[in-house]
């Protein structure tokens, strides 16, 4: 099932648009993630693709048939709610079983056929011989598995998950990602996942899609936006990034006058820019007193597998942020308050605001 | 693993309780305090109801019991819950769905106004009817002219017992309906369930014990309440006095046996309400119960 978004806007009563023009398609058999900050409006378009928001305009068309004007029920698709909604009253094979069970009269199987599915279900999700717990039994990534399944029931025309791991103790989510992964990997299931943690969206999905502001800023394979971020807010909310306004002369970049030592010649044209640095892509120069963006070191402190060095840099409100591999030179006889100088590996240029 | 603390030793002298915990005397005061109050005002008159009920022994009793007119009053009272608490269901389901699950212009306003039937006197309540419906009320010359009673007949006692129950099953649901949110609404339809199915199957679950819980205190107000009712009552003997009316009658009567028989109906009442309030609580758990009811 392939999904179009196109234009939607969203405005709530007497606040700035949760969705300000949003398009894209969501190709069949992928695996999407929604990514942006809290308060961007990933879920907000993630239920408007449900049918459980209406858009204030634009339209979302489910295989090219405009689906705007059908209800939930309608659109047969599988939600997982971030909090999972499992009804606590039923068992975890009435809770899987719900979707059949609800079906009209007409087209609803057998008893004996809803359980056989049920059951299909809970196996898929490896939870056998918990059918008959009640949801409060269930620990937190059980219950994910068990509003995956009850989601799945319905063989939906899409997979929609809302945080699907934001409730989750940081080792259960690393192992039910890669859990999802080849669970979709095997079902083929088009699924859009809504998430905040750059890291879950670039290792699991197949494309991303980072939205701010109830704007899309990019849509593309993880390594895609990873290393060809297309405006300044991708590259800084995909990892940490020094920030470093220039100045660009002749294929050179000066900040504060003085020149800017990168690894490649630069290609943009004269002008005022924003540079923008990842940690791990500034070295430091071996030579303290050659060409490089010199300041003073304010933190040096060893952490897992990389040494982080704050420097202190004139002119800039933030200090330069540095992640030196541990293998590397020159960072053991580095000490707070000494002047050091770096040059920078690899960068982008994005234009000064 | 286990996080217990290890024994250790007391040190000798150190106060083993909290900063909070008073001194053996305090707390013996409050409890005592307590327990005497109890006592006086809540066991000895209901104790006092009992005693005097069977005071001319357990035939007189029963006798007072099945009076034409004790009979008729327990019909009435029984015909006016029947009448009053579906009625008040509904209208608290209406009240507290629309409350808890979605957002509309004058909310605030019906949310105070639900509480109105507190804190305006049962006297009141009756008289608002009968400057309505009564015979030199608003709309006393057209129910005349239609030959329609309401005032001084059961019509009239039903609208008054509605009103004066009319908060309770909506005050408890509208905290449990608004803890639970509309997440499992929003599921149940994103499975394909129609509107009807989604309330049958999941908010009515999870709404049973709060429902069950308002139902139980409706009913107990619907069966005891007195003053509204006597308003609009009229006072006339088998058709309209309710328990509690037939009660004051007989006592006026310098009845007491019987006054104190048909009491004791309404004190097990009491008791078997305040029981099963207490099976739901347990069974409800924290949800139950957790509105500020005056």
């Amino acid at each position: 099932m392939e999904i179009q978004v196109h234009d939607i806007r969203k405005t709530f009563d007497g606040t700035a648009a949760a969705l300000d023009g949003i398009s894209l398609t969501i190709r069949s058999g992928e695996l999407l993630a929604l990514l942006g900050p809290s308060g961007s409006g990933k879920t907000t378009l993630l239920r408007v693709i449900a049918g459980l928001e209406f858009p204030t305009g634009g339209s979302v068309l489910f295989d090219g048939d405009d689906a705007s004007h059908r209800t939930v029920q309608e659109r047969n698709v599988g939600f997982v709610f971030q909090h999972y909604a499992l009804f606590r009253h039923m068992t975890v094979l009435d809770n899987v079983g719900f979707g059949l069970a609800a079906r009209p009269r007409a087209n609803r199987p057998a008893k004996a056929e809803i359980r056989r599915r049920a059951e299909e279900l809970l196996a898929l999700v490896q939870l056998q011989g918990l059918e008959h717990r009640s949801p409060a039994q269930l620990s937190g990534g059980q219950r994910q598995r068990v509003a995956l399944a009850r989601a799945l029931a319905i063989e939906p025309t899409v997979l929609l998950l809302d945080e699907p791991f934001g409730a989750l103790d940081a080792k259960v989510r690393k192992d039910l990602r890669r859990w999802l992964r080849q669970l979709h990997d095997r079902t083929g299931h088009t699924t859009v996942f809504v998430t905040h943690d750059q890291e879950e969206a670039l290792e699991l999905s197949d494309r991303v899609a980072i939205i701010n502001q109830g704007r899309l800023e990019q849509i593309g394979t993880p390594s895609e936006a990873y290393l060809r971020p297309e405006s300044a807010f991708v590259f800084d909310f995909l990892g940490s990034t020094n920030v470093l306004p220039v100045e660009v002369r002749d294929g050179r970049a000066f900040f504060a006058g003085c020149p800017v030592p990168v690894a490649d010649g630069i290609e943009a044209g004269d002008g005022h820019y924003t540079l923008q640095a990842r940690p791990c892509d500034m070295m430091l120069a071996v030579d303290r007193q050659g060409p490089g963006l010199g300041g003073i070191a304010e933190m040096v402190r060893v952490s897992l597998g990389r040494v982080r060095v704050d420097m202190k840099v004139g002119g800039l409100a933030r200090p330069i942020e540095l992640e030196l591999p541990m293998k590397g030179e020159g960072w053991r006889e580095l000490q707070p308050g000494q002047s050091l100088r770096v040059r920078i590996d690899r960068y982008h240029l994005f234009a000064a605001p | 693993m286990r996080l217990s603390a290890p024994p250790h030793p007391t040190t000798p002298g150190l106060r083993r309780v909290s900063p909070v915990t008073e001194r053996p005397a305090t707390r013996w005061l409050l409890v005592v305090t307590a327990l005497v109050f109890l006592l006086f005002f809540l066991l000895m008159p209901l104790a006092a109801v009992f005693v005097e009920a069977l005071r001319m022994g357990i035939g007189p009793y029963f006798a007072a019991l099945v009076d034409p007119d004790a009979i008729a009053a327990i019909k009435l009272t029984l015909l006016v819950a029947a009448i009053s608490v579906p009625l008040n269901l509904i209208f608290g389901l209406c009240a507290a769905w629309s409350i808890a699950k979605f957002q509309f212009k004058g909310k605030s306003l019906l949310v105070t106004l639900i509480d109105l039937p507190f804190s305006v006197s049962p006297v009141i309540a009756g008289l608002i009817y009968v400057l309505l419906f009564g015979s030199s009320g608003w709309f006393g010359p057209w129910l005349a002219g239609h030959d329609i009673q309401i005032v001084f007949a059961v019509p009239g006692i039903v609208l008054a017992t509605i009103f004066v129950t009319l908060p309770f099953v909506a005050r408890e649901l509208i905290p449990v309906m608004q803890q639970s949110g509309t997440d499992d609404e929003e599921a149940a339809l994103s499975l394909g369930a129609s509107g009807w199915r989604t309330f049958l199957k999941v908010t009515l679950p999870n709404i049973k014990w709060g429902l069950l819980y308002g139902v139980l205190l409706c009913n107990a107000r619907a069966m005891g309440e007195f003053g509204a009712v006597s308003v609009v009552s009229g006072h006339i003997r088998s058709f309209t006095n309710t328990m509690p009316l037939h009660v004051e009658i007989l006592y006026n009567e310098y009845n007491f046996a019987a006054a104190f028989a048909v009491a004791s109906l309404l004190a097990v009442l009491a008791l078997v309400t305040l029981v099963l309030k207490t099976c739901l609580e347990a069974r409800g758990g924290p949800g139950v119960s957790s509105s500020g009811r005056p």
